[in-house]
C-alpha cells in the first residue's frame, strides 16, 4: 500500500536555524489520539475522529523545539506488531528498520491493559521509546488513576501523561523527546519484560501465541501495579448509549432520525443564506457590468465574462456552498461523538448477508463528504476481496458536491408545494428515501459481486466500538469550514471558471446559424429522451467529470443560452426556467437518479486507480453505476410514458 | 475439553466468562489475539445488535463487535 512517502531529509542542508533534525514516529493503537497529537505537535489538520481506522496513511509534519527539528510521522494505528493487517506490516517494517531517531507510543489511559502489548512489543524492537499516555482528562473522568513513574520504572522508558485535545503535557512531551533525540535520556531494556519475544511474520502459529500470551501476562502485572480503578462502574454511561443507539427497537429507528435531523438542518439552514449569496451576487453583477461597459468593452466579452464564467461560478458559491458548509460540521460532529462505529454495528448484518464487510459503512460515511477519500477509507477493510467491493460501491453515496444537487432538485419539485416546517420535512424524507436507494443498491450490487466476480464467503469483523466522546462543536465547525468546505469549494471553482467559459464559447460560435451548443446537445437529445432526461443534462453530468458540483450551473447556463434568460437569484425563477426547458416530473426524478448513479468524478476515478492498481477495477467502477443509472431512468421514464 | 466448555456465541447478554481457547486459524486468530482474546482473559458479553449478530463484548477495557462465526471459534468457561 503507499503508505510511504519519507522524503524527510530533502531539507536539511537549506535551513540553518536549527541545529539537527530528528525523526519522530508516533505509533500506537488505532483511535489512541495519535493525529490529535500530531496535529498539536505539528500545527497541521490531520483528519481526526473518534473511530479506529480513520489514518490509514502516513502523514508527515515538522516541529521546532528548542534549537533542533523534528520530523513527525503520524503512522496508521496498530494493535499489535504481530501484523494482521497490511498497514500493520507497514508500522512494523518502519519501526523494525529503526529510522526513526524516536519512537512515541500514544496510548489510551481509559484501556491501558490493552494498549501495553504494543508498548511491550515495540520495546522489544527499539529501546528509543517514549510511552505517551493520552486521554488522562477522560481517564480522570472515569475514575482511573495511573502511576506514571511506576509506568516508567517497569517499563524502563519516560512515560509523559498528556491530554492532546486540550493540549495538555505536550511541552513535557517535547522535552522528552529532545532528551532522547540528543541522548541526555538514556532507556534501558528490561530484560524480563521482552524475554523471549521475537517480532516478525514468520513465525509459526503455536510460538506465536506462546508470545503473545507471555506478553499479556506480564502486562496485566504492570497494570496492576501502576493502575487503580476508583470506579467500577465507569463504562456504564457508554453502556446506557449502546443501549438506546444498537438495540433491536430503538437503534435503526434512532439512526434514521440521526440522518433525518443532519438532512433537515442542512436544507432548512442552507435556503437562507443560499438567498442571501444570489442577491448578493446580482448586486455585484450590476457593478460588474457597468464597469465593463464603461471599459467599452466588446459585446463578446461582455458574454464571455458575466454570463459565462462569472455566473457559472457565482451560481456553483451561491447553490453548492451553503449545504456543504453546513453538512460537513455536523457530520463531523457525529464522527467525533463515536456514534459512526455503532452504524458499522447495527448495519453489519445486511453486509454479511451480502458476504461484504460490515466496515463497509464507515467507508459509506466517509463517501458523504467525498468519494476519493471514501476509496481510500476502504483500506481499513483487510480482506481485498471485500475491501474491492466496498471501493466499487462507494460512488453509490452521494458526495458533498452531489447532496446539494440534490437539495435543490427536491426543493424546486417536490417540496415547493408545502409550506414552513413541512416543506422542510418533506424535503428531508424524499431526500432520505433517495439516498437509502443508493445504500440499497449498495447492497444489491456487493450481492451481486461476492457472487459473481468477486467470489467469497464474507471474512470476519471484528469492530473497536470506541467510548463515546463530547465532540468539540465550535472547533470542528471552524475547522471543517476551513479546510475541508473551502477545499472543496476551491476545487469546485477551478473546475466552474473553465466550465463556464466553454460553455459559453458552445454556445455562442456559430456553424450554419447552429450554434455548437445545439450540435452537441443534439448528439446526445436522443439518449437523453430515452432515459427522461434531454441533451443537456447528459452533456451536463459528463462535463461534470472534473467535479460534480458544476452540473446544475451547466444546466442552466445552457437553457440560458438558448435564449430564455431569466434572472437566476432565486430557486422559483429557476424552476420557471427549468420548466420552459421541458422539465417534468420524470425529469427531476430521473436526474436525481442518474446524480446518484452515474461514474465517479475524476478524482475518485484516480484513487480508484491508486487504490486498486487496476485499470479494469477503474472502469468497471465508473461502468456499473452508470448502467445502473440508465437502466432504472428507463423504467421510470417507460413507466411515465405508460401512465 | 471438559464439560462445562462453551462457546462465546452461547453466553448471554450480562454474562462474563474466562477464555479457554480458540479454534479459529490464520489472520482472525492473530486479531483475536492482539484484541486481547486470549486464554484466560475475562470477557463480558454487552449488547446484541439490532439484528441479533453481531453482539459486542467487553474485553480487557474496550468493547470489541464480534459476529457469531467468530464467537463461535472461542471457547469460555462460565464463571
Ligand atoms: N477527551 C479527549 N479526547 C481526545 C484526546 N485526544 C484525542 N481525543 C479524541 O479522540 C478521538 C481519536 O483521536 P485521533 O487523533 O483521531 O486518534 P488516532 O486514531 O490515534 O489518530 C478524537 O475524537 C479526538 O478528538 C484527549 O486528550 N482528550
Ligand atoms: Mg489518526
Amino acid at each position: 500500500m503507499g503508505l510511504t512517502r519519507f522524503k524527510l531529509s530533502k531539507s536539511k542542508s537549506k535551513e540553518v536555524n536549527f541545529k539537527n533534525q530528528y525523526k519522530i514516529a508516533l505509533a500506537g493503537n488505532p483511535n489512541v489520539g495519535k493525529s490529535t497529537v500530531f496535529n498539536a505537535l505539528t500545527g497541521l489538520n490531520q483528519h481526526t475522529g473518534n473511530w479506529p481506522g480513520k489514518t490509514v496513511t502516513n502523514a508527515e509534519g515538522y516541529c521546532r523545539y528548542n534549537d533542533n527539528k523534528y520530523a513527525i510521522i503520524d503512522l496508521p494505528g496498530t494493535y499489535s506488531l504481530l501484523a494482521s493487517s497490511t498497514e500493520e506490516e507497514v508500522a512494523r517494517d518502519y519501526l523494525k528498520d529503526n529510522t526513526a531517531d524516536c519512537v512515541v507510543i500514544v496510548t489510551d489511559a481509559t484501556c491501558m491493559l490493552r494498549n501495553l502489548n504494543l508498548v511491550v512489543q515495540i520495546l522489544s524492537i527499539t529501546n528509543k521509546v517514549i510511552v505517551c499516555v493520552n486521554l488522562l482528562d477522560e481517564a480522570k473522568k472515569k475514575g482511573i488513576v495511573i502511576d506514571l513513574d511506576e509506568l516508567s520504572l517497569q517499563l524502563g522508558v519516560p512515560v509523559i501523561g498528556t491530554a492532546a485535545r486540550s493540549k495538555k503535557g505536550l511541552d513535557k512531551l517535547l522535552d522528552a523527546i529532545e532528551k532522547i533525540c540528543i541522548g541526555e535520556r538514556k532507556c534501558h531494556t528490561v530484560k524480563e519484560l521482552i524475554q523471549g519475544i521475537k517480532i516478525n511474520s514468520e513465525i509459526p502459529q503455536n510460538e506465536r501465541d506462546e508470545i503473545l500470551t507471555n506478553i499479556n501476562k506480564r502486562c496485566e502485572r504492570i497494570y496492576n501495579l501502576c493502575v487503580t480503578n476508583t470506579k467500577n462502574d465507569y463504562t456504564l454511561k457508554d453502556r446506557r448509549f449502546d443501549k438506546l443507539f444498537t438495540s433491536k427497537i430503538t437503534g435503526i429507528p434512532i439512526m434514521l432520525l440521526m440522518f433525518g435531523v443532519i438532512f433537515w438542518i442542512t436544507i432548512t439552514g442552507a435556503n437562507y443564506p443560499s438567498q442571501w449569496l444570489s442577491w448578493l451576487f446580482e448586486q455585484i453583477k450590476t457593478y460588474l457590468s457597468a464597469f465593463i461597459e464603461y471599459l467599452n468593452a466588446p459585446d463578446w466579452l461582455y458574454g464571455f465574462l458575466i454570463d459565462g464564467v462569472y455566473t457559472t461560478l457565482t451560481w456553483v458559491i451561491a447553490v453548492m456552498l451553503p449545504p456543504m458548509a453546513i453538512f460537513f460540521p455536523l457530520f463531523s460532529i457525529l464522527e467525533d461523538s463515536g456514534y459512526l462505529p455503532r452504524i458499522a454495528f447495527n448495519m453489519d448484518n445486511c453486509f454479511k448477508k451480502c458476504n461484504a464487510h460490515g466496515k463497509q459503512s464507515l467507508t459509506m460515511a466517509m463517501g458523504f463528504g467525498c468519494n476519493a477519500c471514501g476509496v481510500i477509507g476502504c483500506r481499513i477493510i483487510d480482506s481485498p476481496r471485500e475491501r474491492l467491493i466496498a471501493i466499487l460501491t462507494n460512488n453509490f453515496v452521494p458526495c458533498n458536491g452531489r447532496l446539494p444537487t440534490l437539495i435543490a432538485i427536491i426543493s424546486m419539485f417536490f417540496a415547493a408545494s408545502f409550506f414552513g416546517v413541512l416543506q422542510g420535512i418533506v424535503s428531508t424524507v424524499i431526500l432520505l428515501a433517495v439516498i437509502l436507494l443508493g445504500i440499497f443498491m449498495t447492497l444489491i450490487v456487493s450481492k451481486f459481486l461476492s457472487n459473481t466476480i468477486l467470489k467469497g464467503i464474507p471474512s470476519s469483523f471484528i469492530l473497536e466500538l470506541p467510548p463515546y466522546r463530547r465532540p468539540q462543536i465550535l472547533k470542528t465547525i471552524v475547522r471543517s469550514i476551513f479546510d475541508r468546505t473551502l477545499f472543496v469549494l476551491g476545487r469546485a471553482v477551478i473546475v466552474a471558471i473553465p466550465a463556464g467559459a466553454l460553455i459559453w464559447i458552445l454556445a455562442n460560435v456559430h456553424i450554419n446559424d447552429i450554434t455548437l451548443l445545439k450540435y452537441c446537445t443534439d448528439f446526445f437529445e436522443p439518449f437523453g429522451k430515452m432515459i427522461g432526461l434531454d441533451g443537456v443534462i447528459v452533456m451536463a453530468f459528463i462535463l461534470g467529470f472534473p467535479a460534480n458540483e458544476i452540473v446544475v450551473p451547466i444546466i442552466l447556463m445552457c437553457y440560458m443560452a438558448t435564449g430564455v434568460l431569466t434572472d437566476y437569484s432565486s430557486l422559483t425563477e429557476l424552476y420557471t426556467l427549468l420548466i420552459n426547458n421541458g422539465w417534468t416530473i420524470t425529469t427531476a426524478i430521473c436526474t436525481m437518479i442518474m446524480c446518484i448513479f452515474h461514474f465517479p468524478c475524476s478524482t475518485t476515478c484516480i484513487t480508484i486507480k491508486k487504490e486498486t492498481k487496476s485499470f479494469k477495477w477503474t472502469l468497471l467502477s465508473a461502468f456499473i453505476p452508470t448502467a445502473i443509472g440508465v437502466i432504472l431512468c428507463l423504467i421510470i421514464n417507460m413507466i411515465s410514458l405508460l401512465l | 475439553m471438559n464439560s462445562n466448555t462453551l462457546t462465546l456465541r452461547e453466553i448471554k447478554s450480562g454474562e462474563k466468562c474466562k477464555v479457554e481457547d480458540l479454534l479459529s486459524k490464520g489472520k482472525a486468530r492473530n486479531r483475536l489475539l492482539d484484541l486481547g482474546f486470549v486464554k484466560n482473559s475475562i470477557i463480558e458479553v454487552l449488547q446484541k445488535s439490532p439484528s441479533g449478530d453481531p453482539v459486542a463484548y467487553f474485553v480487557k477495557g474496550c468493547v470489541i463487535a464480534l459476529r457469531s462465526e467468530d464467537a463461535e471459534n472461542i471457547l469460555v468457561r462460565e464463571i
